[in-house]
């Protein structure tokens, strides 16, 4: 039991040493990368048109939900009027960088790592080492880049269309003034809120897409599976993981700005 | 033909690998001449590809020492494997072409990512790759849409427009009918002559190999078991060669023994 232990933690221990090594890698290629702005232009392009539909559906049903529920807890205490805040700080503190990640990881995250599995599986990515270029400059950096653009950019809409739904589920539907919704939109939602908002999104876009990139780009290290079933099992691998580190991630952040 | 007056270009020493305690290369030894085409033969399972891979160091040898051009190449010296991939070309046994690429942009990408080169001279070089293996009408069709030996052309292209000085290839011919196989080795050989790079090649089609190859080797059980010309391996009495080089003779051998010795029974 102890040996298991101990075994799993080395293997824990190398596994985060070696993904650590392979962002910072991936970041140092920045220079080195030639085309680079193009790349991550059409990296930009791919991760938001890609998402954009689920960010907006997701995006307007969590701000209908939330004023729906908010409005009848809030009822309770005759403080209907705090809705819009209510909505707001939950949405631009918690809900949107999470919920939006979470989006981003199943879209763009699991196409990424299954792209980058399949690159793997039919040589691509060897091939590209023996021509001298560099690999991770070319096929990861560019969509790191382009998910510390991307992310904060989708967490922003998910807001305004969270809010925009709180406010129709509120006003519209419930009663609530729209005036004093969106006055208490105004007032409780402050700098600080906003930066925690954009930090969170930076810092799991590039969780998310850097642990997507080296599940995909490793998919033949898993002995297990080889093959297709390699390509799937690394995917997998990509979105439970990158979803958990986000959801680690969000606490760890949460507790240094509350 | 007469042995190789040409310098070495490739110079392998002692070379071992093994794979879960199995050795497949069991120190090789091989000195590739400067604008030949060479061919190490072998059986299926001889560890040619590996040998391949060990030398372009996507693999990492156990023991041994590469030398290109009289510089070792260290698996850990990364200038000088640095400089010998910008000198290098490796095709792979499935072309490893970029499918999301078109034929130009496959062609372009060395180009694009390890030299200065200005978007028109890239695209001048690139469709000059194509055009010289007759595939200049293809160029905005994806690997996908192309047939197995336009892929194998269209790899060839890739390899050679960096213009590289020795070019390894993997089992060029897999899976191609014996008419590709003719032309595939025809197309390395008038390649080869025009652009006066080292061919190392890892094949188990032997007639093909003999006709297009300035020097043969044999690999077998991890080792060179024979080294010298096409005529020295039609001519060599060594049992391993004479089992390899025969094979087809043996097998109708072995066929007519069993014709005989279970004649068809007579039908109405």
């Amino acid at each position: 039991m102890l040996t298991w232990l101990g075994r799993q933690t080395l293997c824990a221990v190398t596994e985060i040493g070696d993904f650590s090594l392979f962002t910072a890698k991936s970041f140092c290629c920045v220079a080195k990368t030639k085309g680079l702005a193009k790349r991550v232009a059409r990296a930009v392009h791919e991760q938001g048109t890609i998402c954009l539909p689920v960010i907006l559906i997701v995006g307007v049903f969590t701000g209908l939900v939330l004023g729906l529920q908010g409005y009848h807890v809030l009822s309770r205490f005759g403080s209907q009027g705090l809705l819009g805040t209510l909505v707001s700080l939950s949405l631009v503190r918690e809900m949107a960088p999470v919920l939006a990640a979470l989006m981003l990881i199943g879209q763009a995250g699991s196409a990424f790592a299954a792209e980058l599995g399949i690159q793997r599986n039919t040589e691509q990515i060897v091939a590209l080492e023996t021509m001298g270029v560099n690999s991770l400059g070319y096929l990861v950096t560019p969509r790191l880049l382009a998910a510390l653009v991307v992310f904060p950019i989708q967490t922003a809409l998910f807001v305004i269309l969270g809010i925009c739904g709180g406010g129709l589920s509120g006003s519209l539907l419930l009663g609530v003034d729209s005036g004093v919704y969106w006055s208490a939109v105004h007032r409780a939602v402050e700098v600080g809120d906003l930066s925690e908002c954009f930090i969170k999104s930076a810092i799991f876009g590039l969780l998310a897409m850097s642990t997507c990139a080296y599940q995909g780009f490793h998919a033949d290290r898993n002995s297990s599976a080889i093959g297709a079933r390699a390509v799937s099992a690394c995917t997998t691998r990509a979105v439970v993981l990158s979803s958990i580190l986000v959801l680690v991630a969000d606490y760890v952040i949460s507790s240094f700005f509350v | 033909m007469q042995s190789s007056p040409h310098p070495v270009a490739l110079h392998v020493e002692d070379l071992h690998k093994s794979f879960h305690g199995k050795s497949v290369l069991r120190g090789v030894n091989l000195q590739v001449p400067r604008g030949s085409v060479f061919t190490v033969l072998g059986p299926s399972g001889a560890g040619k590809s590996v040998f391949l891979k060990c030398l372009a160091n996507i693999m990492k040898a156990d023991a041994g020492r590469v030398s290109f051009e009289g510089r070792e190449l260290s698996p850990y010296d990364s200038v000088a494997q640095e400089g010998f991939r910008r000198r290098c070309s490796f095709l792979f046994q499935s072309n490893a072409l970029f499918d999301s690429l078109t034929a130009l942009e496959n062609v372009a990408l060395p180009l694009e990512q390890t030299t200065d080169l200005g978007k028109a001279e890239i695209r001048n070089r690139s469709r000059a790759a194509l055009s010289q293996l007759e595939m200049e009408d293809f160029t905005g069709h994806y690997p996908a849409e192309l047939s197995g030996g336009m892929q194998k052309r269209l790899a060839l292209a890739r390899a050679i427009v960096t213009r590289p000085e020795l070019v390894l290839f993997d089992e060029p011919t897999a899976g191609l009918d014996p008419l590709r196989r003719n032309a595939v080795f025809a197309m390395i050989a008038k390649y080869q002559r025009q652009f006066h790079f080292t061919a190392l090649i890892v094949t188990h089609d032997v007639p093909e190999a003999l006709a297009a190859s300035d020097r043969v080797a044999l690999l077998n059980d991890g080792r060179i078991g024979f080294e010298g010309t096409p005529s020295e391996f039609s001519a060599s009495s060594d049992p391993v060669v004479c089992l390899f080089r025969d094979s087809a003779q043996a097998l109708s051998d072995s066929l007519a023994e069993i014709r005989r010795s279970n004649p068809m029974p007579h039908t109405l």
